[in-house]
Parts: C-alpha cells; structure tokens; sequence
C-alpha cells in the first residue's frame, strides 16, 4: 500500500469513512510503545492500533475490507491523549488516514497531526454521534470535507464542523509545515538571545 | 486572558515573532533529547541540508530503552542499540553533548536534567516527551513536542506555539503524613478530569504546594499533563534556589546571584489575573490509587470502586470498559486487591527521596511470597546517592530486585514488562491498556510508598497502617 502523504494547501479531502468509538483513546492504544522501536517511522502504518487489533482478531475498524482505502476517521472526545508520540498521527497517515472528526483532541496529538498536514476538526457530541451512525449505516459512501466552510457532506447530509482560526490558516496556505517559517527569522532570533538572562550570564 | 503570571513572563522573555495564524514563535532555551522521538527528526533536517543551529542549548541521554539489568553495548536488542548508536553519531556529528550509557550523568531525561543544574527558572524546555511538563517544576516552561517540533527546534531553536489560558490550582494546609506529592496529583486529575487542562497551563501554587521539596514538585508538575495540560509550573522560591545551589550547570559566583534576583522576578505578581482558579484543601487528601485505564480513574485507598452506573453520563462507557479491562468488582474497596508486580521508578517517581520514602516502608519487612518486587532509581545520580545511605540494601534485603537507571517498566520498550494478565503496583504515570508491555496487563497507579506496602502485603495496602509500626 503506497500513499501519497500530504502536501502544500489542505484544502478538501474525498473518501469513505470510518469510526473508532471510544472515549480518551491514548497514543499507547494507537500504537503500543514496543513498536516505537525504530529509527524511521516506515513501517508504522501496519501497526496502528496493533493490540486492539489483535484483541478483535480481524474484527477491527482497521482490518475490516469495507474499511480498505478508506481516509477519514470519526473518533469521540479526548482522542489521542497520553504520549507526545509523532509515531500515533504517523501510524494513521501511513494506514492512510488523511482527516479525522472528532468530539475533541488531545493538544499535542491534534499538533503533531497538523504538522503532518492532518486536519483535526471537532463537532459537538450530538452531532458526532449523527455522523458515526450515518458513517456505520452506509460504510460505502463518499464524504467531502471542505476547509473553507469547515464541513463534511454526503449527498445528503452536511455538518458544520470547527476548527481554530490558527490550525485553518495553517493548512488553506499550505504552510502548516513550520520550519520554513520558522528559519526566516535569524535576526529575530538572535535579538530574542541577547535579551535571555540566562544565556547572556545574568546581566541586569 | 492571563497576565502577570510566570507563564506569561517567561513566555514573552522567549517570543520571537507573531506567525499568521494566531500562533507565536517561541524560542527555546533548553532542549532535551532521547533515543526514541530524535532519529527521524535528525533524518529530516539532513534531508532538508539543515543543521543544528544552537548545538548548545541541546542535551541529549538514552532512557527509553535501556535495559535495566545488563546495561553492557551492544545491547542484546539490536533495535534498542541501533537507536542508541544513532542518537550517538547524530550527537557527534552535530557537537551535541551526550549523556551516554557509562556515563555518571546518564539517566531519565526528565531526572537527569534538573539534577544536572540543567533546569532553571524562567527557561523554556522542551523535548520530545509529553512528560517535559516536569521541568516546570523549576517555574520554567516546559512541555512536550512531536518529532516534527523536534526538527523545527534543532534547525531554528524555535517552535510555533500557541499561547494557553492559565489555571492556578490552589492547595490549601499540608499533606497528612503518608500522603505524596503522587497523591495530590492523581487527586487532582480525578477532579480535573484527564482532559480538563486541554488548552490550559496549570500553576500548583498555595501553602501545600510551597512545603513539597522539588522532587515532590517534579511529581506535581510531571503529571499535568495527564490532566491534560500541556505544561504545570511552580513559582521558584528559597526551596528552588536551594536544590539549583552549586550544581554542575547551575550559575556560579555572581552570576548566581543576579540570577537569583531575575529568578525571583518571574514568579506570578500577587495581582497576577488567571483565566481560571481553583482552590482545594491538602490536609484532606488520602492516599490515592487508581482503578482504571485512564489516570484520571483514582480513589482514595479508603474509597470502594465506582460502579460505573453512579458516575455521571460521560464517564460510564469508559468507566464499565475500565472495570471489564481491569477485571475489578464495582463497589469493592480498592484495598485488598491483589496485585502480581510492584515497580518504584520512573520520570515521575524515580527519585532519591521517593526511593528513600519507600525505603522506610519497606525496612524490616520482606517482599510477599510470588511477588515480583524491582527498584529502578531515576539515574546514575539517583542510584549513586541512594547506594551510599544503602537504600539498595533494605530493598534487597526485603527481597525487591535493585535495577540499573532507565524508564524501565513505565512504558516497557525494554525488556521489563507484565507478562499476560498481571496487574502491577507502579509508581509510573499511565495506567493505559497495554501501557507496562502486557496487551492486557494491567496497571495500579500510586505512590512509591504505596507501592512498597503493596510489595510487602501482596495486595493494595493503605501505607498509613505500616508508617504506624
């Protein structure tokens, strides 16, 4: 399986869907620490929620065929707290995930996936709960999800979803990966290190 | 919005520049680095032909994987001594001083920084472990990045952050005796919820917090972010200056201090303004254990386990999945419960005085019969100083195994691990499924104290009924 992981504007995202019910699912459970055994982050994508998966014995959201292909994950409240892992959001882009929706994000883990070029929006529980029984009802269809006006749809049915204003600039402009930016600002930075006490020993 | 709070002055000493987007670049005065979140962002400034821009300001020492019983190289895992030979020739190649294995100085990043003086007032730390909100500790702020941080930090010594909302918690009077710093904090987190501190800074502060010394402080603020919260500090006071006094990277001469006189200046104003306030009592709190999967599911040791039914609507799910995963009775007290292993160590409570406060529980007594009891001190330090009050020798009197320095079972990518269904007594921070290297092991959080009585009885024991002996 070979995808193509994100780059420059985000700014829609096509494909089936599916969910991952569950409050608070941590980075432990998205992929177990003894897989954090690695230099490169290669071969992560098969291991993605590798314990739960064993546990259902091919009964799991990732194995199941319907899910085969599928790019977009609709999770609950909390997901992703724990660990700062980039491994976790590394996992589900290499699987193949390009967007998750969720009730709401753990900071780092929603952090680490923008720098991937994942968007993590949220709605509200209701309208969460609507969308995984739209999603399980018909596992097949195509959502489309639009940055601009922060939705996703089917032929029938639209939600509204959120996200911050800071996340949303990030990847309309493309530039959610940071360290162009950041690197642009040597003069700055070294204004910002003459002003540091500690590292001009402490002169007043 | 927050203002004249340690947090706001410690960051806008660190802001180099608004970025569009509502985010602020953020410099960063002391990065740490290990062997599992560093190799990949290495690999992508080289692929980028980008260098370490301050090779300085970063710190490197091996502690996820390091085995803790025969720490001889090569490692007898060739994936733990390929990522431990990486970090070293990025290290080397990049002039990044390296706390190695065989080093004195080698140990869990988040024990060996402070110890080295490293940590200090009004820095901003960060490193590639949701556990940096240790160092806030020292009323620095420190908090936990992504490997694509990591990059950003090595090639800019910068990283694009937004700012949080800050919330003091307020603790009122003095832990009894027989309650930790370990206990007010999962104490806390049971309130707070495990993610009441999304988007929020949290500032320990009021007279219990004042009386705990840094290691203590260290247990408060390691643990934020288990609540949520990304970063925890502490206001720096006589207690941090004492600790910072005269350690190897600490200010000397005059420099100590003026750097006395600018720590001092950073604490919270007394008309300081927090986005949220909350005030608890400490001389309440009882020793706290948790029950379920997430550290947010803790009780006292007098408290019976919740039935799921009498817990508000959004906390049943996770509350019936947590009793069925931990296979625990509703409504039994949590006391009495059997347990397979005790492990003391960890950024959270690998310490000399959380060995030596388990110590005293544990002298005199012996291990119970089938129980796997082990001690793995924090660092090189750790175990150096608790070697010379011969702390080791009442653990391995009683019968516990006397470890070499690493994060050990904590999280398990090394050789220590739960074996299938075992349930542990630990004194780590993450009671997740799977978290001890079992996919269904399970987890019993609680201080080292605790943990040294639960050694001693085989089940869950309120530490108290021992200190009494």
């Amino acid at each position: 399986m070979k995808h193509e992981f994100p780059k420059g504007e985000i700014k829609s995202i096509s494909g089936r869907s599916f969910v991952i019910k569950g409050d608070d699912i941590d980075t432990d459970r998205i992929i177990p620490a003894r897989f954090l055994k690695c230099v490169s982050f290669s071969a992560l994508g098969e291991q993605v929620f590798a314990d739960d998966r064993k546990e259902l014995k091919g009964n799991h959201p990732f194995d199941l065929d319907q899910n085969k292909g599928a790019n977009i994950l609709i999770v609950n409240d909390n997901f992703g707290c724990g660990s700062s892992r980039e491994h976790a959001p590394q996992a589900l882009m290499r699987w193949g995930i390009r967007l998750i929706v969720g009730e709401s994000f753990a900071e780092i883990f929603f952090g680490n996936c923008l720098a991937l070029g994942i968007p993590c929006l949220t709605a509200p529980k209701t309208e969460i709960t609507k969308l995984q029984k739209l999603v399980d009802d018909n596992p097949k269809q195509i959502w489309d999800f639009k940055l601009k006006d922060s939705t996703i749809s089917n032929q029938k049915e639209t939600l509204k979803l959120n996200l911050e204003e800071g996340a949303y600039k990030m990847l309309f402009s493309g530039k959610w990966d940071a360290t162009s930016q950041l690197l642009a600002e040597e003069e700055r930075i070294k204004n910002t290190v003459k002003n540091l006490p500690y590292l001009n020993n402490f002169k007043q | 919005m927050s203002s004249g709070t340690l947090y706001d002055k410690v960051w806008n000493f660190h802001r180099v520049k608004e970025l569009p987007g509502g985010s602020t670049q953020l410099f960063v005065g002391l990065h740490l680095i290990h062997e599992v979140t560093s190799p990949q962002a290495f690999s992508a400034i080289h692929e980028k032909n980008l260098g370490v821009k301050f090779p300085n300001l970063t710190i490197a020492t091996v502690d996820h994987i390091v085995p803790t019983s025969n720490q001889e190289r090569p490692f007898n895992d060739p994936l733990a001594e390929e990522m431990l030979a990486t970090l070293e020739k990025n290290c080397k190649s990049h002039g990044i001083k390296f706390h190695g294995i065989g080093s004195n100085s080698q140990g869990v990043v988040h024990v060996m920084a402070p110890e080295l003086g490293l940590t200090q007032p009004g820095m901003t730390v960060a490193c590639g472990d949701s556990h940096t909100s240790t160092h806030g500790a020292f009323g620095a702020i420190a908090f936990g990045i992504g490997t694509s941080q990591v990059r950003d930090v090595l090639a800019s010594q910068s990283l694009a952050m937004k700012k949080l909302k800050v919330r003091r918690i307020w603790v009122d009077g003095e832990l009894q005796k027989g309650v930790y710093a370990k206990d007010l904090i999962l104490h806390i987190i049971r309130h707070l919820g495990v993610k009441g501190g999304v988007g929020f800074a949290y500032e320990f502060a009021g007279p219990a917090i004042e009386k705990l010394s840094m290691e203590s402080r260290m247990t408060i603020c390691n643990m934020a972010i288990e609540g949520g919260a990304r970063c925890g500090y502490i206001n720096p006071d006589e207690t941090t200056f004492q600790y910072l006094k005269d350690k190897e990277c600490s200010p000397k001469g005059q420099e100590w201090d003026k750097a006395i006189t600018w720590w001092r200046s950073l604490a919270s104003d007394s008309e300081a303004k927090f986005d949220d306030e909350i005030q608890l009592d400490g001389s309440l709190i009882e020793p706290t254990v948790t029950w379920g999967i997430t550290p947010g599911q803790g009780i006292s040791i007098k408290e019976k386990i919740p039935n799921p039914e009498s817990l508000p609507k959004n906390e049943q799910q996770i509350a019936k999945d947590a009793c069925k995963y931990m296979n625990l009775e509703p409504d039994n007290p949590i006391e009495g419960v059997e347990i397979d292993v005790c492990f003391i160590g960890s950024c959270t409570n690998g310490r000399l005085s959380d060995l030596e406060e388990a110590s005293k529980i544990v002298k005199g007594y012996t291990v119970a019969t089938g129980i796997r009891a082990f001690v793995v001190p924090g660092s090189q330090q750790v175990a150096k100083d608790a070697k010379s009050k011969g702390i080791d020798k009442i653990f391995l009197n009683a019968g516990f195994e006397w470890r070499e320095p690493g994060c050990s079972m904590c999280l398990a990518m090394n050789p220590d691990k739960l074996e299938g269904r075992q349930i542990s007594a630990s004194s780590s921070n993450r009671n997740f499924k799977g978290r001890q290297g079992s996919a269904n092991g399970r987890t019993l959080l609680m201080s080292p104290a605790m943990v040294a009585a639960a050694a001693i009885n085989g089940k869950v024991t309120d530490v108290r009924k021992l200190l009494q002996k």
